[in-house]
């Protein structure tokens, strides 16, 4: 897309690592503070849609294809509902986190992080299948154009 | 153990299955799921009616956090009936599903359209069994989100914009219904619901509760498919495809319905409120009107499944008409009205979902002397259709007759004749389709097809022998829905 503007692409391959240090900083300090998978996984998401706007969403579609966004979006929930399926087998209520680690407290750290971790999944490949489906409208216009 | 997880499980089993369907993205794969958790759901609610008979209102706190703070589900027997009824609808629909989508999808897009189904059963499961007024809203979306996906994958074009015109109006219902909750919420500061029917009846002649009141007698009227907020329905319903139509004519007005009994009647302080604002009479009339004026326009439909769209939105407003009289036999007659229409209006979905399947058209001109080439299909919906009549047998006489007594009780003569005269207009539009399938030449398109496949035959076949068992044996249904209506005037939660 902009393949010839030298300065936005390298001053995006300078940000691209800041901004998915900074959706992990936001993932990892969501129990302490402001944050959480929700936002992480837009902040990383971007990351990789600001790619898709200066390389092409063909590259993009090469660091993260569709076939892994398509399998995020499901693995995200599951990761989720699964952590409250694993407290009802360790004879908690749903979603009760305390049996998860050795003591109550460390149980719900543990809990609350990997839900979290599937937040982030989910959001962040929600966020690229619709991007993915938006920009790459014209091309599959294209595709089914030629085949039919 | 697991009898004690059931409330969690009611939901979460769906729920899990949803992704799986998606993971494993083959047709026949993402049916076995949907069919096991559909079922397990079922034997879920069953298995909480059971303890709801013994031991009474069940609580269970999500996550460990003791309600009123944390989440709450809460299953009493005014939503055990409910949710039986939605996973029971489910469970007889999704073996039927297996044919018409396998013929029409490819493998991706049937698994979508499990997942799909499988979160709008989730959400509509979720809405009915959470005590917590925000958790409803959010699987209020749940489960719409997912429904105007399953509209939109209808085979007429048209379904898009049924499905959008829906996606508009259902948020402009699920926004009203989550500013009611907001200001329920800075009233009272809590968003558990049986905290919420312990603060309320204290300031409910305030004025913020009063608009909290107005926005949710909207927004849960616009789901329900109250005349006049029902213009999103008869599209919907007429373009979606077979599986859709039958289940959301089965469980996603129901749950509404639900909804609609638990703010008024729990939340809002018992009969005694709802009777003293001007809502009865409202809903008098308004339910009087749709059963009129639905009925009259299915009439005039040339579209059998838009024609029982219009039905719908005709027998919504019996149910209605039950609520407005704010009694024991009028609430008997709402909730028996809610059991026996969701299994005949599903069934009749379904039996057109598999004449839709051999003639690819349920317009009525091309479904002339169908009678003679699909006896069974066309048998079925003569059998339904008598029952949405209300004819002695089935179990549609057995609501109608409650709801004359609950008129009668009220020595309301004139709406007893009124009803006779809206059932009078059903026998009408059912006769026109007896007419045309029987008594007609077969059309250029008839003349060629066959019975409808078993496997769409058997499932509905179910809910045809359930409408005649529920008119023959009255127990479950209507013994249900008597001691849940009495549950619910006297405000128990």
């Amino acid at each position: 897309m902009m393949r010839d503007t030298v300065i936005l692409r390298v001053v995006v391959k300078l940000l691209l690592p800041a901004i998915l240090i900074f959706a992990l900083y936001v993932q990892f300090h969501g129990d302490y503070g402001p944050g959480g998978g929700f936002q992480a996984g837009v902040a990383a998401a971007a990351a990789i849609i600001l790619y898709g706007m200066v390389f092409g969403i063909d590259e993009a579609r090469k660091v993260v294809p569709r076939s892994v966004v398509n399998t995020m979006i499901p693995l995200g929930v599951l990761i989720f509902a699964g952590t409250g399926v694993a407290s009802l087998l360790l004879g908690e209520n749903y979603l009760d986190y305390s049996p998860l680690g050795s003591k109550p407290v460390k149980g719900q750290h543990l809990g609350i992080l990997v839900v979290e971790a599937g937040v982030f999944i989910t959001v962040a490949s929600t966020m690229l299948a619709i991007f993915y489906v938006f920009g790459g409208r014209a091309d599959e216009a294209d595709e089914k154009g030629g085949e039919g | 153990m697991l009898a004690q997880h059931l409330p969690a499980l009611q939901v979460v089993i769906p729920l899990l299955a949803a992704p799986l369907c998606a993971l494993f993205r083959r047709g026949f794969i993402g049916w076995l799921i949907a069919v096991a958790a559909n079922w397990l759901a079922f034997a879920a609610s069953i298995g909480l009616l059971i303890r709801v008979l013994n031991e009474g209102v069940i609580s269970y706190a999500m996550g460990g956090w003791a309600p009123p703070i944390g989440i709450e589900y809460r299953v009493d027997l005014i939503n055990v009936f409910v949710l039986l009824v939605v996973s029971g609808v489910g469970a007889v629909i999704i073996p039927f599903a297996r044919t018409g989508t396998a013929a029409r999808f490819n493998d991706t897009d049937q698994a979508w359209f499990y997942t799909m189904y499988l979160l709008a059963l989730t959400g509509l499961l979720g809405v009915t069994i959470t005590g917590d007024a925000f958790n409803i809203f959010v699987f209020l979306e749940i489960s719409s989100l997912a429904s105007y996906v399953m509209i939109a994958m209808g085979r007429d074009r048209r379904a898009l914009t049924a499905a959008y015109q829906y996606l508009i109006m259902g948020t402009v219902g699920a926004t009203f219904i989550v500013i009611g909750i907001g200001l329920l919420w800075a009233m009272t500061g809590t968003l558990n619901l049986a905290d919420l029917a312990q603060r309320i009846p204290e300031i409910n002649d305030t004025r913020p509760v009063l608009a909290a009141l107005a926005f949710l007698t909207v927004g849960i009227s616009l789901k329900l498919a109250l005349f006049p907020l029902h213009l999103w329905l008869p599209n919907a319903y007429a373009y979606a495809p077979a599986v859709t139509s039958a289940f959301l004519a089965g469980t996603a007005t129901k749950v509404a319905i639900y909804l609609f009994l638990r703010f008024f009647y729990t939340v809002f302080g018992g009969g005694g409120f709802f009777s003293s604002t001007p809502l009865p009479e409202m809903f008098l009339v308004l339910s009087i009107v749709a059963m009129f004026a639905a009925s009259t326009v299915a009439l005039f439909q040339d579209d059998v499944k838009r024609m029982f769209a219009y039905s719908s939105v005709a027998q919504i407003g019996f149910i209605t008409l039950g609520i407005s009289f704010v009694t024991e036999a009028g609430l008997t007659a709402a909730m028996t009205h809610l059991f026996n229409h969701a299994i005949m209006k599903a069934g009749i979905f379904m039996l057109l979902g598999g004449v839709m399947f051999r003639l690819a058209s349920v317009k009525l001109e091309d479904m002339a002397g169908i009678g003679r080439k699909m006896p069974f299909t066309m048998g079925g919906i003569v059998i339904l259709g008598l029952g949405l009549i209300g004819t002695p047998g089935t179990s549609g006489f057995i609501s109608k007759w409650w709801i004359v007594l609950a008129a009668l009780e009220k020595d309301q003569w004139w709406l007893v004749a009124l009803i006779l005269v809206a059932s009078l207009i059903t026998m009408l539009y059912v006769g026109r389709i007896v007419e045309v399938a029987y008594f007609r030449e077969p059309s250029a398109k008839a003349a060629s097809v066959r019975e409808a496949p078993l496997a769409m035959l058997i499932p509905a076949y179910v809910l045809v022998a359930a409408t005649i068992y529920f008119g023959l044996d009255t127990n479950w249904s209507v013994g249900l829905a008597q001691q849940a209506a009495a549950d619910l005037l006297a405000g128990l939660y």
